[in-house]
């Protein structure tokens, strides 16, 4: 399984190596530099790398590398998965996981790493039950601390989930105000060709929870028309036989924001684009071009299109751009030649428009292709696929929580070509 | 108060100071200095010095600072045996500790300590551990188990604790059993001797069943590759195991859902391809394999290398899914190389112009790998759907005209293959080809507009200008360049005799006289005499019709393909490789898809029982691993098939009828060893005793020819045959039907060591090349002077056929009685002595049912067989017929039938020395009577 774990910062430091068994040298990661040596942008990196006796398997997040180091057959996705599941834990204990938090943070660092894996095997890694392992830091018990002496961030009990056959949640939680929020986030991922239709446009969805109940509580979920999921996938909560029987989500929850499903509604459904591009680019012999371009809503269901940020990727031969946009603030980096417009709410009235010149290196060919842009976008109390939820039931408690439900339309990976 | 602290003591004497901190009196002290020492640990310090002083931390209440201590012990006890001895203690102690948190510490941290003194002492504690009441305890205790193992596999054998921890397969914590199955499969990864005692039964996998629904993510992943590892009996239990493992297709982790895929890929093998179950699973397979796609793009690129094998093997869990795989722009290049593989793969006449058009706008992209794959993609399509050709060859005309100097080398590569595939349709276009002919600088798009002049020579004017001018640089060129630039002038030169003779003479000579390579010389060579002395038979060979070339390009060769198909979801899905390739240590043990056993397979164990056998029993049969690498290895002595496709290029075997073996030898194409060195003259032989062997034994019972290589495995290649016997020869008849649209030529065949030795008595000689849609019989003669090695059954035969498109593996069952020696009858004294001789527990009985006939015509049947009879005799009316025969490899059977007049079953009883070869006689027995 995985036999070492290297954190290593984007200018090749080892931040912190973990090693769960024998110890491999840090040398193994010379492998890994000389892949990454090869590349322009960090995110190319291959996930799989062999070395004579090692595979590096690494996942890149918060511009660290955490590179995992393997001997035997194992499954890549098992090692891939849990590097990510160590990156959520650390946003989870610290809200971040940049270099600078976990070098503050390491002591619990390095503990969590110890928790999480056995001889490589995973051992702890429900939330909850290394909560209860080992204290997320606040301020108010580092002040408690200091004043009494003492350190309080190792529990001496054994944590109660870690057997139970709910690992995730623990018992004997108590709230005063007993509440249950579910998000359900979809997030379009689209291709938009040059003509302004849909080469490809499906649906990606979550239904992330925050839920404080007290004691056990035993939740049903159901939706008004749940034929439009077809292809889900749960957190281990929710019980599968009855998804596949009734469509219904009945899970006894975690304590506190977990995601409870997330759900992907493909290329057979139509989805409806909310935004429409309308754009003029061009270059010309002679070191500079054209560039214009305007949004509009469409299939919005009257609700607004807020947080619209355009991103525009010049090729490299681009030496500047003088533009003007009647809405927001557009800003051109010359370094990695990327243009950003971050117009706000659109405005159906008056539609946000930017335009203005390029300026193109002189004696390069002109480029070929046109920047593909890359638009986002959020659309509140909306879901674009049409989910709704029906009701949610409690039982095996008394009290009557507080239920709330909230749609929002983000844009995914939403490229226009032009 | 942050603990970044820690790491800015850069002082000299930095060592000193923690020393002194680690022995105060002030357990805070104490503790901070430990924080200190761990700090420095990781980031790759050598703090080892202060080893002494940590340990004797170690005996304190306190958690938080005991976890620090053994942390610190994990890290360094290797290098200071003697001192961490003294640990011992308190870890005994602390595995008695009320607290199972401190228990399951103890015992964890005991298993990280590699130092074999202290393993010995830690045996005690761990077995307690295994049984200890707190099942956080027990599991902690079963990972332990394969640590130790790790360190010493011999103690853990020794000890029992491989039956401790299959044991815990049965516990009632899900999480224990997750775990002792992670262990188990760690341990059974790198020793062989485990196996015996870890096999895994349709009773413990109900186990794991049970347990897979309530265990963590990790543990199902543990739960499922152990699941796909096991063989299930029959096509219910595969039906029933898959019912119960689909719901994990909806797991939110990926590795979960991806080892449920390799479990269902696995076993949909055994179910029957029409039942409605396979179709259910198809059907459920697809949407969490698209969903794996909108995951973390490191995530996506693991779940592409195995989508890749999968649209190979079942291209109807995807057909319908193009559009997931679009590249977006902003995808990592190793998930853009990948989705494009898929794209081709997934090509069909219904959506080629979408994903036309999606190739062209990838063509101008920035990344020069990708676009490079891009154009490339385009000519697959091209050449994969004949609708499209001609659109395809428009967009890479488009691409041309861009003037990007490695797309159009891109583009001229993939148009040489486009001619290949539609002869006589493009041509037009080469004009546009000369144009760019100076911006060519990388060899493979040189030697493709080479091979094209060279093709085309008669309709370019200035061919021999254009070829002259590559000559000039010869010496520097790329040997690939060398190599087509050579042929294309002899082309050229055979084209238009009249002005190119300086040319030809000129490349001749630079060929043959002032290069190394030995390649070209021979090359060069050969020309020059073929021109020399027979201008005619060299335009015949050098300018023949060229073979069409196949559709499909990159396959993965079926048996590769089968083996990988086990191995989703590991890192050998994603090398594309079987594991023992690349990781290092493994096991001889090599996965096999299991069969379906109610499928056509004439003999249901031939097709069931041949290719599962070896996987489940390695030790039965030796060496099962070099066997399979001794068919590969014909792999790797030909050539690949992209050289044979250039060789062809170069010169075809347009008469193959008149010479195939000197053109093999022309070509060097090292198939001397593959043929077993047979010389050619025993063919005639061969000839002359078929018309022989057909008139004085037509009675000899040859079995009806079965299908021993369907098309769909063959890439269009059937091969049915059967075993013959003829004049004291054994033949195996064989008929080769092409149904690809394609010729075949270059065929060649090989055995792999068998029980008796059988081997081709000479070289396969078929009519070459076999156009499409037309079969070809021969009989290949074969004798017994091979290499023997028992097989399970012991009658299986494994064959590699090789021909022009790749190489092909299947086994099949040699019937018994072709391999009776006509030699086999015994005097009567000699017979009545052996069976007295031979124990009476080697008899084997047995019924043959349902003969229609009596003692005479068996007797005289049998002795068409040549089991000779060497005595009747009339036991209360039963006729008892006393029987010899004897094999090629001298071991003598004796036979007593049992015939009760008017009743058709016989009873058979076998006497021999060696009773493994019994069942086989009975069913030739069983064959030959019902013939």
């Amino acid at each position: 399984m995985i036999h070492s774990l290297f954190i290593i910062n984007s200018t090749g430091d080892v931040v912190l190596e973990k090693h769960w068994k024998s110890v491999v040298n840090k040398s193994v990661c010379d492998y890994f530099f000389e892949a990454q040596s090869k590349l322009s942008n960090p995110d190319d990196v291959a996930p799989v790398i062999a070395t004579p006796h090692h595979y590096l398997i690494n996942i890149y997040r918060s511009s660290l590398y955490f590179v995992a180091v393997v001997t035997t057959e194992v499954p890549p996705l098992f090692v891939i998965e849990f590097l990510h599941r160590i990156c959520d834990t650390f946003e989870d204990y610290f809200k971040d996981c940049s270099e600078s938090i976990l070098k503050e943070h390491f002591v619990i660092v390095y503990e969590l790493l110890d928790e999480m894996l056995d001889n490589g095997f995973p051992l702890a890694v429900e939330s909850n039950v290394l909560k209860e392992l080992i204290k997320p830091p606040n301020l108010l018990r580092s002040i408690t601390d200091t004043v009494t002496g003492k350190s309080t961030s190792v529990s001496d009990t054994l944590p109660t989930g870690q057997l139970s056959n709910i690992p995730w949640r623990r018992t004997g939680v108590k709230y005063t105000n007993n509440e249950a929020y579910f998000d359900i986030t979809e997030e379009i991922d689209a291709i938009i060709d040059k003509s302004g239709t849909a080469v490809i446009a499906e649906i990606q969805g979550y239904i992330d929870c925050l839920i404080k109940l007290s004691g056990m509580p035993d939740l049903t979920l159901s939706f008004t028309n749940p034929r439009l999921l077809d292809d889900v996938s749960f957190h281990p909560c929710v019980r599968f036989k009855r998804w596949e029987a009734e469509k219904i989500l009945s899970f006894v929850p975690p304590d506190g924001h977990f995601r409870m499903m997330s759900y992907h509604i493909g290329a057979s459904n139509t989805v409806a684009i909310p935004v429409y591009l309308r754009h003029n680019i061009s270059f010309r012999g002679g070191s500079s071009g054209r560039f214009e371009v305007t949004i509009g809503p469409k299939q919005t269901m009257g609700k607004s299109i807020e947080d619209v940020v355009l991103e525009v990727p010049f090729p490299k031969c681009v030496l500047n751009v003088t533009l003007t946009c009647n809405q927001g603030k557009n800003s051109f980096d010359p370094v990695s030649k990327l243009m950003t417009w971050d117009v706000g709410k659109i405005d159906p009235a008056k539609l946000p428009n930017i335009k203005g010149n390029i300026t193109l290196q002189t004696g390069v060919p002109i480029p070929e292709s046109n920047p593909v842009i890359t638009v986002m976008f959020t659309i509140q109390q909306m879901a674009v696929s049409g989910l709704k939820v029906n009701r949610l039931d409690m039982y095996g408690e008394k009290y009557k929580p507080f239920k709330g439900v909230k749609y929002i339309t983000r844009a995914g990976k939403f490229q226009v070509r032009t | 108060m942050t603990d970044s602290k820690y790491f800015t003591t850069t002082k000299k004497g930095e060592i000193f100071e923690l020393k002194a901190e680690l022995n105060s009196d002030k357990k805070e002290k104490k503790k901070e200095a430990v924080k200190k020492v761990i700090a420095s640990m990781t980031v790759g310090k050598d703090v080892s010095a202060l080893f002494a002083d940590v340990v004797n931390c170690m005996q304190t209440d306190n958690l938080e600072l005991k976890k620090l201590v053994y942390l610190y012990l994990m890290n360094y006890a290797k290098t200071q045996p003697d001192v961490a001895i003294i640990s011992v203690n308190t870890f005994v102690r602390d595995c008695e500790d009320p607290n199972p948190l401190i228990r399951a510490l103890a015992v964890r941290t005991m298993g990280c300590i590699r130092v074999d003194k202290i393993t010995e002492y830690l045996c005690e504690p761990l077995r307690k551990c295994l049984k200890d009441e707190d099942p956080y305890v027990r599991k902690t205790a079963a990972v332990c188990v394969a640590k130790l193992h790790d360190i010493n596999a011999q103690l853990v054998e020794d000890q029992g604790f491989l039956d401790a921890l299959k044991d815990l397969l049965s516990d009632s914590n899900p999480m224990v059993v997750a775990n002792a199955v992670a262990a188990i499969s760690e341990i059974l990864e790198t020793s062989d001797t485990a196996q015996s005692s870890l096999e895994m039964n349709s009773n413990t996998i109900n186990k794991l069943l049970t347990a897979l629904n309530e265990c963590t993510e990790w543990g199902q992943v543990f739960i499922l590759d152990s699941i796909s590892n096991y063989n299930p009996k029959d096509d219910k239990e595969a039906q029933s195991i898959c019912e119960r493992v689909t719901p994990r297709l909806a797991h939110a982790n990926a590795a979960v859902v991806l080892s449920a895929v390799k479990v269902i890929m696995k076993y949909m093998e055994i179910l029957d391809i029409n039942s409605d179950t396979v179709t259910m699973l198809v059907k459920k397979l697809s949407p969490p394999l698209v969903t794996l796609l909108s995951a973390e793009p490191e995530i996506q690129y693991v779940a592409l290398r195995n989508i890749n094998l999968i649209v190979q093997k079942r291209p109807d869990i995807l057909k319908t899914e193009m559009k997931v795989f679009f590249v977006k722009y902003n995808d990592p290049i190793y998930v853009k190389l990948e989705k494009l593989d898929i794209m081709i793969r997934l090509t069909n006449q219904g959506n080629i112009a979408q994903v036309l058009a999606e190739l062209k706008e990838y063509a101008a992209e920035v990344d020069v790998d990708f676009v490079r794959k891009s154009v490339r993609a385009i000519g697959r399509c091209a050449i994969k759907v004949e609708q499209a050709a001609e659109r395809c060859v428009g967009t890479l005309l488009d691409l041309i005209q861009t003037k990007v100097n490695y797309v159009v080398q891109e583009a001229i590569v993939v148009i040489k293959d486009i001619f290949r595939k539609y002869p006589n349709k493009y041509e037009s276009i080469i004009a546009t080809l000369c144009e760019n002919l100076d911006t060519l600088d990388e060899p493979e798009a040189r030697a493709s507009m080479i091979w094209i002049i060279g093709e085309y020579a008669e309709r370019i004017d200035n061919a021999d200008e254009l070829l002259e001018s590559f000559l000039e640089g010869f010496q520097d060129e790329n040997t690939q360049v060398q190599l087509q630039l050579l042929t294309a002038i002899v082309k050229l030169f055979l084209k238009r005799p009249t002005d190119t003779q300086e040319l030809v003479q000129q490349v001749l000579s630079l060929a043959t006289q002032d290069s190394d390579n030995p390649d070209l010389r021979d090359r060069g060579y050969i020309y020059w005499r073929l021109l020399s002395t027979d201008p005619a038979a060299a335009k015949e060979v050098v300018l023949a019709e060229k073979p069409l070339i196949s559709e499909e390009t990159d396959l993965i060769e079926p048996t590769l393909l089968d083996e990988l198909i086990c191995h989703i979801a590991s890192l050998a899905s994603v090398y594309h490789k079987p594991p023992n390739a690349f990781v290092e240590g493994r096991g001889t043990l090599r996965r096999s898809l299991p069969r379906n056993q109610s499928g056509e397979a004439p003999l249901g164990e031939t097709a069931a029982a041949a290719p599962a056998a070896p996987v489940q029993q390695p030790t039965v049969i030796p060496g099962v691993d070099s066997l399979i690498g001794d068919l590969l290895d014909m792999d790797l002595g030909g050539p690949t098939p992209y050289q044979q496709q250039q060789m062809m290029n170069q010169m075809p075997p347009s008469a193959p009828a008149a010479q195939p073996q000197g053109a093999i030898d022309l070509l060097g194409e090292g198939l001397d060893n593959l043929l077993g060195g047979g010389g050619g003259g025993l063919d005639s032989l061969g000839g002359l005793s078929d018309i022989f062997g057909s008139v004085s034994q037509s009675s000899f019972y040859t079995p009806p020819q079965e299908v021993w290589l369907a098309a769909n495995k063959g890439k269009g290649l059937e091969l049915t045959g059967t075993y013959a016997r003829r004049n004291k020869q054994i033949f195996m008849e064989l008929t080769f039907t092409n149904k690809a649209m394609q010729p075949m030529m270059g065929f060649a065949i090989q055995f792999n060591k068998n029980s008796f030795g059988l081997q081709p008595a000479s070289p396969l000689q078929i009519q070459s090349p076999l156009p499409p849609n037309q079969s070809a019989s021969v009989s290949l003669p074969l004798n017994t002077q091979g290499q023997v090695q028992k097989m399970d059954p012991l009658t299986t035969i494994q064959v590699a056929v090789k021909n022009n498109i790749g190489v092909f593996y299947y086994s099949c069952q040699v019937p018994m009685h072709v391999l009776f020696v006509e030699e086999g009858e015994m005097d009567k004294k000699d017979f009545l002595a052996s069976w007295k001789e031979i124990p009476a527990q080697n008899e084997v009985q047995s019924t043959i049912n349902n003969v229609q006939h009596n003692a005479d015509t068996v007797s005289q049947k049998l002795r068409n067989n040549n089991v000779f009879t060497i005595a009747k005799r009339n036991v209360e009316g039963q006729d008892m017929l006393y029987q010899s025969l004897s094999l090629t490899n001298g071991i003598r059977v004796l036979a007593e039938l049992k015939i009760q007049p008017g009743m058709s079953n016989f009873t058979l009883s076998l006497k021999s020395r060696v009773q493994d070869i019994c069942p086989a006689i009975q069913q030739a027995f069983d064959g030959i009577l019902h013939n």
